[in-house]
């Protein structure tokens, strides 16, 4: 048998051991992502999959070492400037009109996209009456995003998009910073409720003007996918924002008819009424 | 592993399958090259062309529309959950990795980069790999960087096809002796005679 075949069989086999063990279900994200990560988390440690399995049914701590590396850890501040610019400019608009403002960023790994968000929040004077959800299933980048600790090495690219994606004043004076890290101001950290949710498995948990998910669904296959759009329509009051990634795929959304194009280029959707 | 295939699908050399995909992977240089093959590939060309090249990420993706004037299939960048079709040419969107899924769809993913860049080759050629099996070609072209290597080291094991331009001539030399340095190659080709190879053997 082919050396790629066995893999997949020492594959599923660490993902149903996964399911079984702690209750973790990878079986509808994308495959071939989800081997390539599976097969990444092996290279480091062992010569085969398989030799993970056993860590995985007996040593507690495993776990969260296991789903920090099957989950998505990278993003940038202000990540697709186009993006923030239109969230700043249509969307903050009109969710002035609310008295008070719920807002989620579904998989927010270290947090990256979230601060982005919330300095735009405080520019547009919106902060005060906000109150934000990040959530992930990796607890170790959830610790990370909740510290706001950031490397200074990728602080010159994330001026460049915090000007480009509209910003007020100055990027620096939203952290403070010695010469290898920089910290987003303790104000500004305060806003954000960073919790555990797996869109796999968990429902809703609040009602939210607008929620920001981008670059997860594409790690999902299509059932999954619908499973997580219609738990993001239930989770959205009417006319609520759905903001996805750049190149993830319009079709399906649209398939759902649970969301209307607001802006294309940028992916955000509106929510409609009907449940479907 | 390899013979046990052949023999028991009674193929006799390699190429000689029912080739379904041709990969191809470059970075400096490779709008040039990349011109070149295409142009070499006919109308109704039988197999779907998928390519990976290096370019700074962000702003929008200019390589189709550039590609598509001297290419006669259509050119356009691979969209997530879409299938790869016979007889068009796809291009990986900047800053997102490519994959191919058995199922012939394609996915994309924002996992960290691989050999620094993103899109990756080896992302794509091993995924590949794995969905096309030996209906297989791989073929790396000119570039500055040793992507794309390990990827086509897979094609080969995976039963498949592999060319590499040859890095005499070629404009950055270091991609194409990477590949070669694998041992995983079938065939080292000038460029203008690239496209005729893949034919010959479709």
């Amino acid at each position: 048998m082919e050396e790629s075949k066995i893999q997949d069989i020492e594959i599923s086999l660490f993902l149903d051991a996964l399911l079984q063990r702690h209750g973790y279900d990878f079986g509808n994200y994308a495959k071939a992502s989800i081997k390539r990560r599976v097969l990444g988390l092996a290279s480091a440690q062992c010569q085969s999959v398989a030799e993970l399995i056993p860590r995985l049914l007996h040593e507690e701590d495993y776990l969260a070492e296991v789903i920090s590396q099957l989950s998505v850890p990278v993003s940038a501040m202000f990540r697709d400037p186009p993006v923030f610019k239109t969230l700043r400019e249509t969307v903050l608009p009109l969710l002035k009109t609310y008295p008070r403002i719920n807002v989620w960023q579904a998989g927010c790994a270290t947090g990256e996209e979230v601060f982005s968000l919330v300095i735009m929040l405080e520019e547009e004077g919106l902060l005060e009456r906000t109150q934000i959800y990040a959530t992930d299933i990796n607890d170790i980048v959830l610790h990370k995003a909740e510290d706001g600790i950031f490397p200074m090495r990728n602080l010159a690219e994330y001026e460049r998009n915090y000007k480009s994606a509209g910003g007020k004043a100055m990027f620096s004076d939203y952290y403070i910073a010695n010469d290898e890290f920089f910290r987003i101001h303790e104000h500004l950290r305060q806003k954000i409720v960073f919790a555990h949710h797996n869109l796999v498995s968990d429902g809703v948990f609040c009602e939210v003007q607008l929620i920001l998910c981008r670059n997860v669904l594409i790690y999902f296959n299509d059932e999954l996918q619908k499973r997580v759009l219609n738990l993001f329509h239930k989770s959205l009051v009417r006319n609520g924002f759905l903001c996805l990634g750049t190149r993830e795929s319009l079709r399906a959304v649209e398939a759902q008819h649970i969301f209307t194009v607001h802006n294309q280029e940028c992916m955000i959707f509106h929510n409609q009424g009907i449940l479907s | 592993m390899r013979a046990s295939i052949l023999h028991k699908n009674e193929r006799c050399q390699p190429g000689s399958q029912n080739i379904e995909a041709v990969v191809i992977g470059c970075s400096a240089g490779g709008l040039d090259a990349l011109r070149v093959v295409l142009g070499g590939l006919p109308i109704g060309f039988p197999a779907t062309v998928i390519i990976v090249a290096h370019t700074a990420p962000g702003g929008d993706n200019l390589l189709p529309s550039l590609l598509a004037k001297t290419c006669r299939l259509p050119v356009s960048e691979a969209q997530e959950r879409e299938s790869a079709l016979s007889g068009q040419v796809y291009v990986a969107p900047p800053d997102y990795h490519l994959l191919i899924e058995t199922n012939r769809t394609f996915a994309l993913s924002v996992d960290e980069r691989v050999c620094f860049v993103r899109p990756s080759i080896d992302v794509l050629f091993q995924s590949a790999a794995d969905a096309y099996g030996e209906r297989l070609f791989g073929l790396i072209l000119t570039g500055a960087n040793c992507d794309g290597a390990q990827g086509l080291k897979s094609i080969k094991e995976a039963g498949g096809v592999t060319l590499v331009q040859d890095p005499v001539g070629a404009y950055a030399d270091t991609m194409p002796k990477a590949a070669i340095a694998t041992g995983a190659v079938d065939k080292v080709l000038q460029l203008n005679d690239l496209a005729g190879e893949i034919l010959s053997r479709i």
